[in-house]
């Protein structure tokens, strides 16, 4: 049988757009599912309120901390680690051994399960370096995981600046480095955050090597040794244990808003940023 | 007696890798006048540019034998400095490089990395580099808007304006006119006449036509190597050499 090449185009365009569209409405349907069921049960005070009789009431407010903390851990030492990789594999180096295999390390390690790095942070940061668990120790864990992201992403940004800034910024009798600080890094930043928003996507979800690694304590931690519980192990805690479905929606719904405001909030930096630098 | 050399080139041969981009080519370049380089596509004249200030050290794989002096110092001496050399020896690119950033703050990179920060010195640069270059008038208004919203020519005096803003000694220019309209080119060359009267140019011209208004001496390169040199009246009414008879004439090119 032969297919005219007006047929072919016509099927071609409706597979792509059952794809496209499929792709909405399991977004859709999964956001509708925890909303529906959550958002009615959300209200100031199960915001701000500590958790109580292990969460069945009460509010969220040491999970929404928790998390946040966490999350800034994670951020703060992964974000200068995994541009500087990128940098120098970028600017430092040539392609060479040396690049290859820094190159080769992180795409395994990207590829590693999230529970391996749980075991990993319980046997050293929790036992090893005797951090216990803690806000530090999954902090720690969570930048392991999440550095290959932003090593990834850091790099393509700063592989996508045209060449013919490094060479003005040379030529200005400037160093390596006033070029990567003035020339590459200021225009590849909204590159560098995208991967930094990927991980904060990533630390937000974490469940499994965040309890290894900064426990399940549903007080309120009080410094980085703190044991922590986030809102994912909250959530998750709350429905494995069957303490309470409603809490549990309640919860990911909270997690799913968190994330709306942390996203839109990063988007508008990020876009006030560009503006002032003037594209 | 005309001026000392400014610079010297002394069998300076240059590969990239294996091949050969230029062949020993002698060359004195006198201040304050304006030389241009002239030759087909691949003669080797950026590769010359970019010697000149060590650009091509950016460029994995490169050689060179001989020697370039400026103001008789080797700048292939280990102990020179690189920044101080490309400050001393500024570059403007075939196309406009504007870096995306302010005009104000395109101006003022080179004085920045230098480690001048206090305001007022920046701003009287930045005013006499652009008032140099013939952008001020246009532009004064809107210092702080970003560079890349200027038209081609502008742009491209805006480099120029960033280049002498280093206070550099040479200025070397790599076909500047290349993507301009006629008049954008015509008030860069008025420019070049004025700032020959400090600075010693070395100007890859876009045309023939270019190089015979506004150069003082012009070299014919072909392959990498310096056919002939000489003032830029002697070249274009009587070359010595057929080879660059026949580009002038426009035999080929």
């Amino acid at each position: 049988m032969i297919i005219s090449r007006h047929t072919t185009q016509r099927l071609a365009k409706g597979v792509i757009w059952v794809a496209a569209f499929s792709t909405l409405a399991v977004m859709i349907w999964i956001l509708l599912q925890v909303l529906v069921e959550g958002v009615p049960l959300l209200n100031f005070k199960f915001f701000l309120d500590s958790p109580r009789q292990m969460g069945r009431t009460g509010g969220i407010f040491s999970t929404i901390i928790g998390t946040l903390a966490l999350t800034a851990v994670a951020i703060v030492i992964a974000t200068p680690l995994g541009v500087g990789t990128a940098v120098f594999l970028r600017e430092y180096t040539r392609e060479s051994r040396v690049s290859r295999m820094i190159r080769f390390g992180t795409d395994c390690l990207a590829g590693v399960p999230s529970i391996i790095f749980g075991l990993f942070g319980f046997v050293f940061f929790v036992i090893f370096l005797r951090m216990g668990w803690s806000i530090l120790s999954g902090g720690l864990t969570l930048a392991t995981m999440i550095l290959p992201t932003i090593i990834c992403t850091a790099e393509e940004a700063i592989k996508a600046i045209p060449h013919s800034y490094r060479e003005v910024s040379f030529a200005l009798g400037g160093t390596r480095w006033q070029t990567v600080a003035r020339a590459i890094l200021p225009n590849a930043l909204p590159g560098i955050f995208t991967g930094v928003l990927l991980g904060v996507g990533r630390s937000v979800g974490e469940t499994a090597a965040i309890i290894l690694t900064a426990g399940s304590s549903l007080l309120m931690p009080t410094s980085l040794f703190s044991p922590i519980r986030t809102m994912s192990v909250h959530f998750y805690i709350l429905a494995r244990e069957g303490i309470s479905m409603e809490m549990a929606y309640a919860t990911g719904a909270a997690l799913i808003l968190l994330i709306l405001v942390i996203n839109t909030l990063a988007n508008w930096l990020l876009w006030r940023y560009v503006r002032r630098v003037g594209g | 007696m005309p001026d000392k050399a400014k610079i010297i080139l002394e069998h300076l041969s240059f590969y990239y890798g294996p091949v050969m981009a230029l062949k020993e080519v002698n060359l004195q370049i006198r201040p304050r006048q304006i030389f241009a380089i002239l030759g087909p596509a691949r003669s080797g004249k950026t590769t010359l540019l970019k010697s000149m200030n060590r650009l091509t050290d950016l460029i994995f794989g490169t050689s060179h034998t001989g020697h370039i002096f400026i103001d008789d110092r080797e700048i292939y001496d280990s102990q020179i400095s690189l920044p101080e050399l490309r400050r001393r020896v500024g570059m403007v690119f075939d196309l406009p490089t504007p870096l995306p950033l302010s005009i104000f703050e395109n101006v003022a990179y080179g004085p920045r990395l230098k480690g001048m920060t206090q305001k007022q010195p920046l701003e009287e640069i930045v005013e006499k580099s652009l008032r140099s270059a013939v952008l001020w008038e246009e532009i004064k208004d809107r210092l702080s808007s970003s560079a890349l919203r200027l038209s081609g020519g502008q742009q491209q005096r805006l480099c120029i304006a960033r280049v002498l803003a280093l206070e550099p000694e040479v200025i070397m220019l790599d076909e500047p006119c290349s993507g301009l309209d006629p008049i954008s080119t015509a008030s860069i060359e008025r420019s070049l006449t004025e700032l020959k009267e400090k600075y010693t140019i070395i100007l890859v011209p876009h045309n023939i036509q270019q190089a015979s208004r506004v150069a003082d001496r012009v070299g014919f390169f072909l392959s990498g190597e310096l056919v002939e040199e000489g003032s830029s009246y002697q070249i274009f009414t009587r070359p010595r050499d057929k080879r660059t008879e026949d580009y002038i004439s426009g035999k080929f090119g």
